[in-house]
């Protein structure tokens, strides 16, 4: 036969089976079928190289070949849509899968989240300390500076210069630590008030100092007294300063301790101080509220008031010791109790649970009063 | 110093309807301190009972308890059927027929004690018999109140069951408590009290009666009783006695007793009836502050005579005391010789008023306050006498007091006082102080006028003279020895016109550079020690006198100089610690015993150290100028240093077991690391090496050197002795470091090092030695010889077994190398390596695994 006279089948439409519209869409469904009914990535991937990879879609896309070119583009154009779907369906399972696996491994990590963690201790500031810094820094805020003084202190230091002659009761046994031999001139200074006389001398004025520290007493330990306690102490040395100026300073420390409380203030007897004042402030607890609650307030006992402190103008005796001109300068001091203010702002109401060092006490404050 | 309220308002004007706490208020507005307010709160029915059954059984708690009946008179709950009341009574001080004081049901004794039969040992009780410390008029509770010896069995007798005891014990009207403090004196009498409550209530002309007339009775009578004052040894020049008026009354009728007024009046002022004698001294004290005392005159044989006691002189005081007496106690004396008493303080057993006596020496004197004070504390002995001459009397008051006594004791007791007087008078006028009238003003921040200053000068008892000038010339009351200078003047000024009126103003500090370094550095430590899971604690200073024994101190070690107490306040603790761990393990231990097992504890603290062989004798100069540089040098020098340290003491798991598995407990190098992070936390570089000191184990105790070689302190192990010795856990770990040093140590501002952002080059080096080589030795050598690229070193693996001999270990570093500009060759690297591995070969004779 003329090669030339046979029917050209590259020309002609040829049918091939695979090709049909209706065998392309079955293949679609049952890739469809296929990804959707494989549970896992592992039997997606089988159906993937099934329907995907060697499927009846991949096999009918060979097929064109054979195709006359009339028939080529059409073909193409609808295997090349259902190789689409086919993929669009893999990806859309493969995604869902993928989801559902990340899913899974969040469920199976989860965790009991309310076992205790404490695989170290939690350290903890003793109150005592951190209320002295807070002290201390509401001066030093102002402008003051802070000053600290020997513990083991000259008798001449501790009471002499301050005014205290041989003869005063605070000098005796009964109060006052001695260093042996009782008349060698040493004590356990009996306030912080010796760091006055160390300013003063070796500090020309202007002086602003504020001086915290340890201080002793022959009391026994209770639930109200302990031998070892601490003080904190204000002393200004300037020019044409009033008791005014001692009555500010005073109520910026209550404001800044206690709150906006009111105080009172009253004559009073220091031998390191002329005039000398007592302040009052208003109780922070009960402050006016209904007296007939305030009349159980623990911290006040129900007066409304709490006393603060001794304070006074710098007596011009303990100037005059310390080479200062009292008729070109005056001075006022202040002294308070640090356990009294930790004890008035945390409620610590035994003075055993601030010295006997048990951790548990510290503990509950951390780093915060 | 108590007030009662009726005897306030006969030397002032109370407005009617005064009350205790508007007085009491009042005192306040002048300086004077409110102590407590008494009697207004009692509300009867309070009535006088008679014992008239005591049936007494012991309970099963121990308690005695009494079931009483007492007669109350009229007041029976059960009067109409005739039956006593029955009590219960807890107190046993008491018998059939005594008198007692009953509160009823219905009644309200102080502090809101509202009384009801209630049933208590078994029984109703129909009220209490009360004691004194229920009623507010003493502290007494150790039984109740029996009448005969309450009152007296005079007084008693004319007291009938069912009498109202609140005007008795003079209950019925408010006593206000006052707090006098140590320079008002005059404020321990009525008329000094009265006078203050006259200022405030703005002094109106005319509204103060002084209860002691002075000026208008006998002075200076040569005629009367002889007295001899005499000083062969005034303390710092003061005269002991300066003077002593005598009165005498004779014919007293000794059986005389006291007016109702005057006992209640002293029962109200705290004070028991005792003999109308005694009551008058007592009384008149309290009116005008002056202490009397009255002697039996059938006893004196000589004139009376004042002096110091000589050496091993002895008196027996009214209290039945034998007193051996000192060269500085002032004695009034029977003719110049026998004691009669201890001037100011307390009289002789032998001289005192009995009830016989008819013939009665009065004595008002006026001693030196310095005497008073100094052998009321040689004796122990604080009277009501030595209270207020310590304090200071009024010298001019001593003839008005003596002349009110004289004519209460002629009045209440049938006597004639003798014409004649005694007045010895060596005082000294009070000097006139110039006062500047703008100097209250200056000082206090009021601006009180020149006026104003003169007027209340004026109504506080000053004589003021007012010439115009710059100053005003001010002599002070006799009442005020505390009046001496400008701002006591200053003081009474404010105080007059109102505390109150004092403005607050903030002052103006030149600007202040913050916290000292220390100060800083002692915050950051700590901060970094919490950060860590330490616990902040503070300690009692005070160790034993073993303390250096029990913590294996050896003979020579310095911390063995510790500062004695005189007066420990425990004979077990009479030293000064040397270190702060001395005392921190207590507080481990404590904790411990509380059930606390894994602990990490530290302390920031001074302690003390004397310089070994140092006298520690401070001089103790005069106060009138400042002290010369070398006084205030040599004072200095005899303060101990006391540098401040930090101590760390860790037992148990530093980290803990738990669900996420085992813990690890704290060991040596913990306490080591705990002093590199506080280095660290300050930036200074600290090295260890092996030592050996107390109280560490000899093994496991490293000293921390700083970068100048000086020692920072020590950590690692506690010697096991030693924790045995002090009960502390096994192991126990701990360190304690000079924080004065680290202070210095990190004085500069920190310098930064530049550091590279090429790549790093890592090597690792195993080397064996011998057992003897340190890590630390091996480490520097490394380093040294490694060459500046070396950018750390790590000790990551020690290894002893069978690839090393005997005797030997195997250390591994990972070396990490890096050049500042450009990526280190494997060449550089291991040409770097090999040096420093030669190094270590030369000095510990190290070789490469």
């Amino acid at each position: 036969m003329d090669p030339m006279s046979g029917p050209n089948t590259s020309y002609d439409p040829v049918a091939v089976a695979a090709l049909e519209p209706a065998a392309l869409e079955a293949a679609v469904a049952a890739a469809q079928a296929a990804f959707d009914g494989a549970g896992t990535l592992d039997a997606l991937k089988a159906a993937r190289l099934a329907h995907l990879d060697k499927g009846a879609v991949a096999l009918a896309r060979r097929e064109i070949g054979a195709l006359p070119p009339t028939a080529k583009a059409e073909a193409g154009k609808r295997v090349g849509d259902a190789m689409a779907a086919v993929r669009t369906a893999y990806e859309a399972r493969e995604t869902a899968l993928q989801a559902e696996a990340a899913e899974r491994i969040l469920v199976q990590e989860r965790v009991d989240v309310t076992m205790p963690v404490a695989r170290r201790a939690v350290g903890a500031r003793h109150p005592l300390e951190l209320t002295q810094e807070r002290l201390m820094d509401i001066f030093v805020g102002q402008g003051w500076e802070v000053a600290e003084g020997p513990e083991v202190e000259s008798e001449w230091m501790n009471f002499d210069a301050l005014n205290l002659g041989k003869d005063h009761p605070a000098r005796q046994m009964q109060d006052t630590f001695f260093v042996d031999p009782p008349d060698g001139g040493l004590v356990l200074r009996t306030q912080t008030s010796p760091i006055q006389i160390r300013t003063m001398l070796t500090r020309t004025p202007p002086i602003y100092v504020v001086a915290p520290g340890k201080v002793f007493r022959t009391d026994d330990l209770d639930a109200t007294h302990t031998p070892v306690f601490h003080q904190i102490e204000l002393l200004a040395v300037d020019k044409g300063l009033t008791m005014a100026h001692l009555r500010g300073s005073i109520d910026h420390f209550v404001r800044a301790m206690f709150g906006d409380v009111r105080t009172r203030v009253r004559a009073s007897y220091f031998p390191f101080t002329e005039p000398s004042m007592e302040t009052d402030f208003e109780c922070f607890v009960c402050l006016g509220g209904d007296p007939l609650v305030r009349s159980d307030c623990r911290t006040c006992g129900g007066s409304g008031w709490i006393e603060l402190g001794g304070s006074g103008m710098v007596n011009r005796k303990v100037l005059t010791a310390c080479g200062i001109d009292p008729d070109v300068y005056t001075g006022f001091a202040f002294g308070f109790g640090i356990e009294r203010a930790l004890q008035l702002r945390n409620g610590v109401s035994d003075m055993r649970d601030i010295v006997e060092g048990d951790v548990r006490f510290s503990a509950q404050f951390g780093m915060a009063v | 110093m108590l007030v009662p309220l009726s005897w306030l308002g006969e030397l002032v004007d109370l407005a009617p309807g005064t009350r205790g706490v508007d007085v009491a208020a009042s005192f306040v507005s002048v300086g004077l301190e409110e102590e407590e307010l008494h009697g207004a709160d009692i509300t009867g029915p309070l009535v006088i009972g008679r014992v008239l059954t005591i049936e007494e059984a012991v309970q099963k708690n121990g308690k005695t308890i009494r079931y009483c009946t007492v007669d109350v008179g009229d007041h029976g709950q059960r009067v109409t059927d005739g039956i006593p009341q029955e009590i219960v009574c807890g107190a046993t001080n008491f018998e059939v027929g005594d008198l007692v004081v009953v509160v009823l049901p219905g009644a309200t004794l102080p502090g809101g004690f509202q009384i009801a039969a209630r049933k208590t040992y078994g029984r109703v009780s129909n009220g209490m018999i009360c004691a004194e410390d229920e009623l507010g008029i003493g502290e007494d509770h150790s039984g109740i109140i029996v009448l005969e010896r309450y009152l007296g069995p005079e007084r008693a007798a004319q007291l009938n069951p069912g009498d109202d005891a609140i005007a008795v014990l003079g209950l019925g009207e408010e006593v206000v408590e006052i707090n006098v403090t140590p320079d008002r004196g005059y404020c321990f009498s009525m008329r000094g009290l009265a006078r203050e409550y006259w200022h405030s209530q703005g002094s109106p002309e005319g509204g103060y009666r002084d209860p002691a007339r002075v000026g208008e009775v006998p002075r200076d009578s040569t005629e009367g009783y002889a007295v001899h004052l005499v000083d062969s040894a005034p303390i710092d020049g003061v005269q002991g006695c300066d003077r002593y008026v005598a009165r005498i009354v004779r014919g007293v009728d000794p059986t005389a007793s006291s007016p109702e007024w005057m006992k209640t009046r002293l029962t109200q002022m705290g004070m028991r009836p005792i003999s109308l004698a005694v009551d008058i001294t007592n009384y008149v004290m309290l009116a005008v502050g002056q202490p009397l005392h009255a002697f039996d005159l059938d006893t004196l044989s000589g004139a009376i005579g004042v002096r110091r006691a000589r050496e091993g002189e002895t008196l027996t005081t009214l209290d039945g005391v034998t007193r051996q007496l000192s060269v500085e106690d002032l004695l009034i004396t029977d003719g110049g010789q026998k004691p009669l008493a201890i001037a100011g303080v307390m009289g002789g057993a032998d001289s005192e008023v009995t009830d016989t006596t008819t013939n009665i020496l009065i004595e008002a004197a006026h001693f030196d306050p310095i005497t008073i004070a100094r052998s009321s504390r040689r004796h122990r002995l604080v009277t009501e006498a030595s209270k207020r001459f310590e304090r200071g009397v009024d010298p001019r008051v001593a003839a008005a007091a003596a002349q009110l006594a004289v004519d209460l004791l002629v009045e209440h007791g049938g006597g004639t006082a003798d014409d004649a007087a005694t007045d010895v008078d060596v005082t000294r006028p009070r000097t006139a102080y110039e006062l500047d009238p703008m100097l209250p003003a200056r000082l206090v921040g009021v601006d009180y006028s020149r006026e104003r200053v003169i007027e209340i000068l004026r109504h506080l008892g000053c004589e003021v003279v007012d010439a115009g000038g710059e100053t005003i010339t001010v002599t002070p009351p006799s009442w005020r020895p505390d009046l001496v200078d400008g701002p006591d003047y200053a003081e009474e000024v404010a105080r007059v016109d109102g505390y109150e009126r004092i403005p607050s103003v903030l002052p103006t500090p030149t600007a202040g550079r913050g916290l000292t370094h220390s100060q800083q550095v002692r915050r950051l430590v700590a901060s970094a020690l919490v950060g860590r899971g330490a616990t902040e604690v503070l300690t009692y200073p005070f160790v034993s006198a073993t303390f250096a024994d029990t913590l294996g101190m050896a003979p020579d070690d310095v911390r063995r100089h510790a500062v004695r107490l005189a007066n420990p306040l425990s004979d077990e603790a009479p030293l000064m610690r040397t270190s702060v761990l001395d005392t921190l393990v207590d507080a481990l231990r404590r904790n411990v015993s509380r059930g606390q097992r894994d602990l990490v504890l530290f302390e920031v603290g001074s302690v003390t150290r004397p310089e070994p062989g140092s006298s520690h004798t401070a001089p103790v100069p005069g106060t009138e100028t400042r002290p010369a540089p070398e006084v205030i040098a040599a004072i200095d020098a005899a303060v101990p240093a006391q540098p401040r340290h930090l101590a760390v003491a860790l037992c148990g798991e530093i980290e803990r077991s738990g669900w996420w598995g085992k813990g690890r407990a704290a060991e040596w190098s913990d306490a080591i690391e705990l002093v590199l992070v506080v280095a660290a936390s300050v930036s200074v570089p600290v090295s260890t090496e092996a030592a050996e000191l107390a109280p560490w184990h000899p093994g496991r105790c490293a000293r921390l050197t700083l970068p100048d070689g000086a020692t920072l302190g020590y950590a690692g192990e506690l010697h096991p002795a030693v924790c045995a010795r002090l009960g502390l856990p096994a192991r126990t770990c701990a360190a304690e470091i000079d924080l004065d040093a680290l202070t210095a140590a990190c004085a500069e501002p920190v310098k930064q090092a530049d550091y590279s952002t090429r790549p790093v080059a890592l090597t690792d080096v195993a080397l064996t030695v011998d057992e003897a080589v340190t890590a630390g030795e091996l480490e520097a050598v490394l380093r040294s010889a490694a060459g500046q690229h070396l950018e750390s070193l790590a000790l990551f693996d020690v290894y002893r077994g069978d690839q090393v001999a005997d005797g030997q270990k195997s250390l591994a570093f990972r070396l990490a190398f890096r050049a500042p500009d450009r990526t280190l060759t494997t060449d550089e690297v291991s040409r770097y390596r090999d040096a420093a591995v030669a190094a270590a070969a030369t000095a510990y004779g190290a070789v490469q695994r």
